[in-house]
């Protein structure tokens, strides 16, 4: 019996009178990559920000139903915001580096917490950034401003800088898309290696890609999830009809 | 057969075009001429400046006191005071605007009433004339602050409700407050939604966002609000008129409680209500290009600081 690592039942979202979720049920399940998939405007990037309620922060929007997060629900009043997302960590579709050194963008988590020992540190950036594969490159200038790297390495450093506050899952809103082929593909290597430590739930437009890196799919249409499954069967033997006439490229 | 259209048919000549042609030059000699004429006025200014003023102007006229009713000697009290004046206006203003602005930016709701009025109020002060604000400072700061604190504290005897560098200095605050909360706005408004995105993504609570990444950010509109409230109140005379500026002051300023000399307020009495205004002339000058300098070198000295501020984040 797999993991579930969240459950969501009957999830809507609203912005302001506008129904943008409609009823999402769905388990992710544990240290695999799910990808969410579906045309522009389905809903899968506001589902996601759902998760580490990023859309907490546009006031006209309003949410029903449950988000369970090891069993916890993530909505309820008790919860600290802050503390859910140390656990679930976001990286954003154009990389977003803090204007300052390579060092501090990876320290700026830790120090959030109130780590402030120099070693450990040291030690939290290096590990961070071995883990986002970008070690040897960055390793000499740790103290060059991070806005000086390519678009790629922005990206890698983003995620290296999640890392650095230790999140159990990991959100990716369509992380390569506005990077190359090259990048593209260090990336998908990075959420394949990631994987066996952290949940990862990426969005992405791009189905070769889903296809590639993931291990479960979940489609969405207009608001809704059509069906989710493994990513072997959504690709071969969707069930419904949506999925396959989007899965052949008939529409999105 | 492709028929050969004559001068007369053809669009591409004809007078039409000329006529449109020397229009088109007429503007562009026009905007020379007036670009040139400001330019022009701009250094027939500063030439009379710089020639009138030159005989007096030396060390010795920025490092000694006047003498001799003020028909000699130099101006260095007025020098100081208006130092101190800007500094103690920095001090009470750049943190109340740079704290108005944050609030603006990142705190009030698109709705909040409160911010509403607060942006209508901003926007009232920075048209009111500066005498205005003088007479506020007299009937505020000194009448009611100054005398409320003297009946409080000193038993009615007089000590602060008459003008002094502290009244004069939040008078001059408030003039300038305005243009101060518009630059940080102006930086914070900069400062894009992603990057406030990553810190919030990363689990930092609003306030530590705000201090590590927005406030960063602002500094650049903090200098640049405080040289254009610097310039603003090194010349600015009359909200000084009554709340601070003497006419003459053996000594420095000793206290906040003391009143100072101010370099434009010397022009002003120099050319207005001294013995002999013809005299004096030369002072008037040599004043007003210290005034100048002053002012030059402490916009440069900010554009300096924000232009290294500018390169460390690249």
């Amino acid at each position: 019996m797999k993991d579930i690592k969240i459950q969501v039942n009957d999830l809507s979202l609203y912005y302001g009178e506008k129904k943008a979720l409609k009823e999402i049920s769905m388990q992710v399940p544990a240290n695999k990559v799910t990808a969410l998939i579906g045309p522009s405007g389905c809903g899968k990037s506001t589902f996601l920000r759902c998760i580490n309620r990023m859309n907490d922060l546009i006031p006209s929007v309003s949410i029903t139903g449950q988000m369970l997060v090891e069993g916890v629900d993530i909505y309820d009043k008790n919860v600290d915001v802050v503390n859910i997302r140390k656990k679930i960590g976001m990286v954003f579709q154009k990389s977003n580096p803090f204007p300052k050194s390579i060092y501090e963008n990876i320290a700026y988590g830790p120090r959030i917490n109130g780590l402030k020992d120099k070693a450990q540190l040291d030690e939290i950036v290096e590990t961070s950034l071995r883990q986002a594969a970008i070690w040897d490159e960055l390793k000499d200038r740790l103290d060059d401003s991070a806005l000086g790297l390519s678009g790629g390495q922005q990206q890698r450093l983003c995620i290296a800088r999640t890392l650095a506050v230790s999140p159990d899952i990991i959100l990716m809103d369509e992380p390569a898309s506005a990077l190359d082929p090259i990048s593209t593909s260090k990336i998908e290597e990075l959420v394949h290696e990631l994987k066996e430590q952290y949940t990862i739930i990426i969005v992405t437009h791009n189905m070769q890609q889903a296809a590639r890196t993931s291990d479960h799919t979940a489609f969405f249409y207009m608001g809704e999830l059509i069906e989710m499954g493994k990513t072997n069967d959504i690709f071969t033997k969707p069930a419904k009809k949506q999925t396959e006439d989007y899965i052949t490229g008939r529409f999105g | 057969m492709d028929k050969v259209i004559s001068e007369f048919e053809n669009p591409f000549f004809g007078s039409k075009r000329r006529g449109e042609e020397i229009k088109g030059k007429l503007v562009i000699g026009l905007t020379q001429l007036a670009v040139f004429l400001i330019i022009a006025i701009l250094f027939i200014i500063l030439g009379i400046i710089v020639y009138q003023g030159r005989e007096k102007f030396s060390w010795e006229f920025i490092s000694s006191f006047p003498t001799d009713g003020m028909t000699k000697g130099g101006i260095f009290p007025a020098l100081i005071g208006t130092f101190i004046l800007v500094v103690v206006m920095s001090i009470a203003a750049v943190p109340f605007g740079t704290i108005t602005a944050i609030y603006l930016t990142e705190y009030a709701s698109e709705n909040s009433k409160f911010a509403a009025a607060v942006r209508f109020s901003i926007r009232t002060l920075a048209v009111v004339p500066s005498i205005i604000f003088g007479l506020f400072g007299l009937g505020f700061f000194i009448q009611f602050l100054g005398g409320g604190i003297d009946n409080v504290f000193n038993g009615g005897q007089l000590r602060w409700g008459q003008p002094n560098i502290i009244w004069a200095s939040l008078t001059m605050a408030l003039l300038t407050l305005p243009v101060i909360i518009v630059s940080v706005e102006e930086a914070l408004k900069t400062i894009p939604r992603e990057l406030r995105e990553a810190s919030l993504a990363l689990g930092a609570t609003k306030w530590q966002t705000i201090r590590k990444v927005v406030f960063p950010g602002s500094i650049s509109g903090i200098m640049t609000g405080t040289i254009l409230a610097v310039s603003r109140g090194a010349g600015e005379v009359a909200p000084i008129l009554f709340t601070g500026a003497a006419y003459y002051l053996a000594t420095l300023p000793k206290s906040l409680s003391d009143q100072f000399m101010n370099l434009g307020y010397h022009v002003y009495i120099m050319s207005t209500q001294s013995s002999d205004v013809e005299k004096t002339m030369p002072i008037q000058f040599a004043t007003t290009l210290v005034l100048l300098i002053l002012t030059l070198s402490l916009n440069l000295v900010a554009v300096l600081i924000r232009s290294r501020i500018r390169r460390k984040s690249k």
